[in-house]
């Protein structure tokens, strides 16, 4: 197990940050768990494994900043502080969801959050980034752009125009690549000529950059509170490459069958949630009953998620034509 | 005649190809060690190795470009992408290259170019993943664009195609690949741009292609119950369109409805309609009727999603309002 970065002084964001982390897993696995029951339907992406890099940004990031995301966006929108029952109800299709049951698991928005979206076509929310932070300097208003992506995303062109754009304008975008090593089954040495770091693209851009352990949520909030304050400087972008994994499939329709399981449980001792609970232990800033409360406390939360998606009704037929300008 | 999947009628097409043609290869993403998001190239980079079943990075642009260019030097390229909402970050490619570099040249370049996708929704994918955009192909001159409904088309086009000097845009449906059909042991394939009545009627012609020309048949057996003879015409290709066909059905029946998934607007049914006006219209006995999806983004919910998509209700109602 890796030496996690400096400590946070108080203890209260220690057990804000597990509990968050620990939020995200159970709402996953509960997802996972209503996806085989037919209750959710469409792809499900899974952010398991994944919960220290949504934890650590969001603990840092202001709430004028904004956040757009891919499709694997459920931890990146209930750590920017969404409620996990319109969450899970629009997981449902249902009425009371983020989108009223219209975007699903792949595209949940909250405006009123500065949450922008999760995007379903791969590399989709770059551009996006850029156009958010050129609007916040035009108006000359103290804001950042979180924009997270995964490592097969920085093989599209879209991608490439949107590093270069964002620091050509020197705009203030930060951009969070989750590199979990693959892009549906494809390994990143086999896709990206640069090989697994993948970091070092920013140099081309002069954007500077950082890599960091995404199964750290310290260290990945240490880097994003140091990407914030270069950023609100007004001297440009920052890239941030968190090495992180997933223990599931790219979607609950994936078989992971081009993965060895060995790697996998080599992972697995990366476990974010379990190096932190033992660090968090150790160090006293929580205690064994604390533990259990926030356990029971989540499990709480996302129990009442699904009674509330499971009892919300389905969209009404005459809101087909709802929000469409022409 | 075997009865094998719509999966299997394709990727048995292209093994075939690739067993007799050396000049044939692959790429596309995740179509070797993923095996395919669809699973149509099961097996295939055990069979026939990375050189010829390449992986690509997430790139639709440079996998289109890249064909293009190995096509233009000799090579016989089969693009995936994997769904056709991702052709959308490769249309400069399809449409600036692809289509006019044998026209813009002269005729001294051809591009036999076999671009394989998958249009389509009803599986609550929503908005950006559930589209069918094969029209806006289809609107191209210098493509052809091409749909199966059947087992038995989807491998005799997919020759077809392979065998055209012309890119063309190979169209499969996700809801269709585990669609059963007789196909012969033997070698066949099935002209570009003819269409094919898949039943004979004689009251009214319904119009369509794809998953669409399925739910029409269906709708089709409905209106015999009732008393209506209906004409099912299967599209098969979007460019070129077989129009004779559409027409002699037409005059027969004097009715017309036209069925596709994708929307309404500048649609496939508008194409059809005019060209059934141009040539027929002193044989229509009632306007033509076109049953398409709803004039919306795809929603996620299913109720909304059903709401959306055409179906044997709605192919009913419009044949309904011809009488
Ligand atoms: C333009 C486009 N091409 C292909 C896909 C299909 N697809 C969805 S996710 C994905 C892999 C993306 O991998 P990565 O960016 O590493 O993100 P991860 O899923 O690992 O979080 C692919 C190929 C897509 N959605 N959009
Ligand atoms: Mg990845």
């Amino acid at each position: 197990m890796k030496v996690l970065s400096k400590p946070v002084a108080d203890k209260s964001k220690y057990m804000d940050l597990l509990r968050q982390m620990m939020l995200i897993r159970r709402f996953e696995e509960k997802a996972s768990e209503m996806y085989m029951r037919g209750k959710i339907g469409g792809f499900l992406h899974l952010y398991i494994g994944e919960e220290a890099i949504a934890t650590g940004v969001m603990s840092v990031l202001g709430p004028d900043d904004y956040v757009v995301s891919h499709y694997r966006e459920h931890g990146h929108a209930l750590a920017r502080g969404m409620d996990p029952k319109v969450i899970m109800a629009e997981l449902f299709g249902k009425a009371t969801g983020s989108s009223g049951g219209k975007g699903g698991s792949m595209h949940l928005f909250d405006a009123s959050r500065n949450f922008m979206g999760g995007y379903a076509i791969v590399g989709g929310q770059l551009p996006i980034a850029v156009g958010l932070a050129l609007a916040a300097k035009y108006r000359r208003e103290d804001r950042t752009v979180l924009c997270f992506f995964g490592d097969g995303a920085v093989n599209e062109g879209e991608f490439h125009e949107s590093m270069n754009l964002a620091s050509v304008w020197q705009l203030p975008v930060i951009f969070m690549l989750e590199n979990n090593l693959y892009g549906m089954g494809s390994y990143v040495e086999r896709t990206h000529a640069g090989g697994k770091d993948i970091y070092h693209v920013a140099d081309a851009y002069k954007i500077p950059a950082a890599q960091v352990d995404g199964m750290d949520v310290l260290a990945v909030r240490e880097a994003t509170e140091e990407a914030l304050k270069r950023v609100r400087t007004g001297s440009g972008p920052v890239f941030i490459e968190a090495m992180t994994y997933r223990f599931r499939g790219h979607s609950m329709a994936d078989p992971v069958a081009y993965r060895e399981s060995s790697e996998l449980d080599q992972w697995r001792k990366e476990d974010p949630i379990e190096k932190f609970k033992v660090v968090a232990l150790r160090e006293e800033f929580v205690t064994d009953d604390e533990l259990q409360g926030i356990e029971a406390g989540v499990q709480a939360t996302v129990e009442a998620a699904i009674r509330f998606a499971e009892e919300s009704p389905e969209p009404e037929l005459d809101t087909l034509h709802d929000n469409v300008y022409a | 005649m075997p009865e094998i999947t719509y999966r299997k009628a394709i990727s048995q097409a292209l093994r075939e190809i690739l067993q007799s043609d050396p000049r044939a290869f692959m790429i596309g993403e995740d179509i070797g060690g993923y095996q395919g998001a669809y699973a149509v190239t099961r097996g295939f980079l055990k069979e026939f190795g990375p050189e010829r079943i390449k992986d690509t990075p997430i790139a639709e642009s440079v996998i289109v470009g890249a064909g293009i260019g190995a096509a233009m030097a000799g090579s016989r390229p089969i693009i995936e992408i994997m769904t056709i909402n991702f052709s959308l970050l490769a249309m400069d490619q399809i449409i600036n290259c692809a289509a006019k570099l044998h026209y813009m040249s002269g005729g001294q370049v051809t591009v036999p170019l076999v671009i394989r996708t998958v249009s389509g929704g009803g599986t609550q994918l929503a908005a950006s993943h559930s589209q069918s955009l094969e029209g806006w192909f289809a609107h191209v001159p210098g493509l052809k664009v091409v749909a199966p409904s059947t087992p038995y088309d989807a491998k005799g086009l997919l020759r077809a195609a392979y065998q055209d000097p012309n890119p063309v845009m190979y169209v499969e449906h996700s809801l269709l690949y585990g669609m059963k059909g007789d196909i012969p042991d033997e070698e066949y394939s099935i002209p570009l741009g003819v269409a094919d009545v898949k039943r004979e009627g004689s009251d009214v012609t319904i119009i369509s292609y794809s998953r669409m020309a399925q739910v029409a048949l269906k709708a089709a057996v409905r209106l015999e119950e009732e008393g209506i003879d209906a004409e099912v015409v299967d599209l098969r290709s979007l460019r070129p369109m077989d129009t004779e066909t559409i027409i002699n059905s037409v005059k027969k029946t004097s009715r017309a409805v036209v069925v596709e998934e994708g929307w309404k607007a500048m649609g496939i049914g508008a194409e059809v309609s005019a060209r059934i006006m141009e040539n027929a219209l002193e044989y229509l006995d009632a306007p033509v009727q076109r049953v398409a999806s709803a004039d919306i983004p795809m929603p996620y919910s299913r109720p909304l999603e059903l709401a959306t998509l055409p179906n044997e209700d709605r192919i009913i109602e419009a044949v309904h309002r011809l009488f």
